[in-house]
C-alpha cells in the first residue's frame, strides 16, 4: 500500500470529502432537481432536529421518544446479557451442555431477529414487551458466542497448574476462568449492543406506539422527510455513543490486564 | 466481530474424537425438542393454540401456502421474490463495495477523503433507512434493493479495506520491485491478498441483507416472506408465522452455505486462510 501521507494533507482531504458530500447534498436540494419535500437540505434537517427537541411530534418530543426507545433497549440488552453470558460460560466449561445447546442455538441463529416480530407482538403486545423481545433476539447470540469463546480458550496450562496445586473448583472458576473470559465477554457486549440497537429500530418501525422508530414511521406517513432524517441522525448519535462507551470499557479492561498492544 | 471469528475458530479441541458424539447428542436434542413441542401443544395442551402452533397446524399452514397461496401468492412465489431481492441487492452492494474498499485500502488519499463520510453514515443502522427508502421509492422492489444495498455495502467496504491493510508488506514490496503492471498488481496481489477478509465481509453482508429484507417487507410489501409474516400476524395465524420464519431461516442458511462453498473454491490456494476458517 502507499506510503503514509502527512497529517495536514489527510485532515484537509477529510474536510474536503465531508464538505463535498454536504455541498452535493445541499446543492441537489436547493437546485429543485429533486422536489425538496423528498430531499430537504442539511440545514432544513438541522432545523427540524432542533425543533423536534422542543415540539411534540407523534406524541412526544425527540428526547421523549429517545427515552422510550432507550428504556426498551436497556431492558432487552440487560436481559440478553444476564441470560446469555452465564449460558455461554457454562457451555464453554461443560462439554455436555455445549453439545445439547449448540444444535438448537445454531438452528435459531439463522432466524433474523426481526423475523420474531409477529410472535413478539402476539406474545407480549406492541407496547414495551414485544420490542424488548426483538432486542433480546438481536443481542442474545453475540453474548452467548463470545462468553463461550472466552470460557473455551482459556490457557489450559493455567487450569492444569491450578488442578495440580489442588485448587478447589469454585476458586478455579472465580480466579482463572472468569477473569480470562472477561475481554471476550466485553467485546461480545459491544457487538450485542450494536445489534440490539439496530433490532430496536426495526421493531419500532413495525410494532410500537412510541420511540424514535415510531416517530420516523409517522414522519414517513406524513411525507415529512426532515422528520425521518432527524430521526436517523438521532439514532446514529445514540448508537455511536453506546459503541464508544463500550469501546472505552473494553480498552480500560484490556489495559488493566496488560493485554493492550 | 469478524476479527474474533477468524482468530478463534481454529482452536477446536479434540475434534476428531468428539464429532460423532456431538452429532448424536445434537440429533437427540432436536428430537427431544420436537417431542416436547408436540407434547406441549397437542398432547398436554400447555400452550394455547393461539400462542404457538402445534406441528399439525404448522403442517397445514405449509400445505395452505404451497397450494392455495397466502398473502398474495404461493410459497414458491414469495420465496422467489425475497431471494431475488436479496441476491440483487447483495450483488449490487459487493460490486460497488469491494472496489471502494480496495481503493480505500490502497490509496491513503482516497482513505483520507472518504473515511470521514463513512464515519458519519456508518452509525445509522441499515434498518433506519427503511422509512426514507419508502418515501423516495415507494413500497416496490426499488426501495428494498436500496436498503439491502445499503446494509450490505458497509460491511463489504470495511472488510475489504481491512483486508488490503493486512497484506504482508514484503509481498507488496516484492511486487513493486519487480515492476508489476497496475492491472496485474490488482488482480494478482491486491485481490487475492485481501480475499480472506473480503469473504468475511461478504458473509456479514449476506446476513445483513436478509435481516434488512425481512424488516423492509414487514414494514410494507406486496409479496415476499416478510409480507407473509405480516399478514399472518394480522390474521393471528401462528402456524403461518412459523412457516414464514422457518422459510427465512432455511433461505438464510442455504445462501450462507453457498457463499461458504464459493469461499472454499476461491481460497483453495490459500491453505493458511482455510485452516484459520476451519
Amino acid at each position: 500500500m502507499q506510503k503514509q501521507i502527512p497529517l495536514w494533507q489527510s485532515v484537509t482531504l477529510g474536510f474536503l470529502g465531508l464538505a463535498s458530500f454536504l455541498g452535493l447534498w445541499h446543492g441537489l436540494a436547493i437546485s429543485n432537481l429533486v422536489p425538496s419535500v423528498f430531499l430537504p437540505s442539511p440545514l432544513e434537517v438541522y432545523d427540524r432536529f432542533t425543533t423536534l427537541l422542543e415540539r411534540r411530534f407523534a406524541g412526544a418530543t425527540l428526547p421523549g421518544h429517545l427515552a422510550a426507545s432507550f428504556q426498551r433497549f436497556a431492558y432487552g440488552f440487560l436481559l440478553a446479557a444476564v441470560i446469555g453470558i452465564p449460558l455461554g460460560l457454562l457451555m464453554g466449561w461443560y462439554q455436555i451442555l455445549d453439545e445439547i445447546v449448540s444444535p438448537l442455538f445454531d438452528a435459531l441463529r439463522f432466524i433474523a431477529p426481526i423475523a420474531w416480530v409477529p410472535f413478539a407482538a402476539l406474545w407480549f403486545g406492541t407496547g414495551i414487551g414485544g420490542p424488548i423481545m426483538i432486542i433480546f433476539a438481536g443481542a442474545f447470540p453475540p453474548c452467548v458466542i463470545n462468553a463461550y469463546r472466552g470460557a473455551k480458550f482459556v490457557d489450559p496450562r493455567l487450569i492444569e497448574a491450578a488442578n495440580m496445586l489442588g485448587t478447589p473448583s469454585h476458586r478455579v472458576i472465580r480466579e482463572i476462568l472468569l477473569p480470562s473470559s472477561v475481554p471476550s465477554i466485553i467485546s461480545g457486549l459491544r457487538v450485542s449492543a450494536g445489534l440490539g440497537w439496530q433490532s430496536l429500530v426495526g421493531a419500532e418501525l413495525i410494532v410500537a406506539s412510541a420511540g424514535v422508530g415510531y416517530m420516523m414511521v409517522q414522519g414517513q406517513a406524513n411525507v415529512s422527510t426532515t422528520t425521518v432524517m432527524a430521526g436517523m441522525v438521532a439514532i446514529g448519535l445514540v448508537g455511536l455513543a453506546l459503541d464508544s462507551a463500550l469501546r472505552l470499557a473494553e480498552r480500560i479492561i484490556q489495559r488493566r490486564r496488560g493485554l493492550d498492544n | 466481530m469478524s476479527n474474533h471469528e477468524s482468530v478463534y475458530i481454529n482452536c477446536e479441541i479434540g475434534e476428531e474424537f468428539t464429532v460423532p458424539r456431538r452429532i448424536s447428542i445434537g440429533f437427540a436434542t432436536i428430537l427431544i425438542v420436537c417431542a416436547l413441542w408436540y407434547a406441549a401443544t397437542t398432547g398436554l395442551g400447555l400452550i394455547a393454540p393461539g400462542r404457538f402452533p402445534s406441528p399439525t397446524e404448522t403442517w397445514s399452514a405449509l400445505i395452505h401456502i404451497s397450494g392455495r397461496g397466502y398473502g398474495g401468492g404461493d410459497l414458491a412465489m414469495h420465496v422467489y421474490n425475497s431471494l431475488r431481492l436479496v441476491v440483487m441487492g447483495f450483488i449490487f452492494a459487493i460490486a460497488t463495495g469491494v472496489p471502494l474498499g480496495l481503493l480505500m485500502g490502497w490509496s491513503r488519499r482516497a482513505e483520507a477523503l472518504i473515511n470521514p463520510i463513512f464515519l458519519i453514515i456508518r452509525p445509522i443502522p441499515p434498518l433506519a433507512w427503511i422509512p426514507l427508502a419508502i418515501l423516495w421509492l415507494g413500497l416496490g422492489d426499488a426501495a428494498k434493493i436500496m436498503v439491502i444495498w445499503f446494509s450490505a455495502f458497509v460491511p463489504s467496504v470495511i472488510n475489504t479495506y481491512a483486508g488490503v491493510r493486512n497484506i504482508d508488506r514484503p509481498v507488496l514490496e516484492a511486487a513493486y520491485m519487480l515492476g508489476m503492471p497496475k492491472i496485474r498488481f490488482i488482480t494478482e496481489v491486491l485481490i487475492p491478498g485481501a480475499s480472506p477478509m473480503i469473504f468475511t465481509g461478504l458473509r456479514l453482508s449476506l446476513q445483513a441483507s436478509w435481516t434488512t429484507l425481512v424488516a423492509a417487507e414487514l414494514v410494507g410489501a406486496f409479496y415476499g416472506l416478510g409480507r407473509v409474516l405480516n399478514v399472518a400476524q394480522q390474521d393471528l395465524y401462528p402456524g403461518m408465522i412459523l412457516v414464514g420464519m422457518i422459510a427465512v431461516a432455511i433461505l438464510g442458511w442455504a445462501t450462507t452455505r453457498l457463499l461458504g462453498m464459493a469461499e472454499m473454491r476461491a481460497l483453495r490456494w490459500n491453505t493458511a486462510a482455510l485452516a484459520a476458517k476451519g
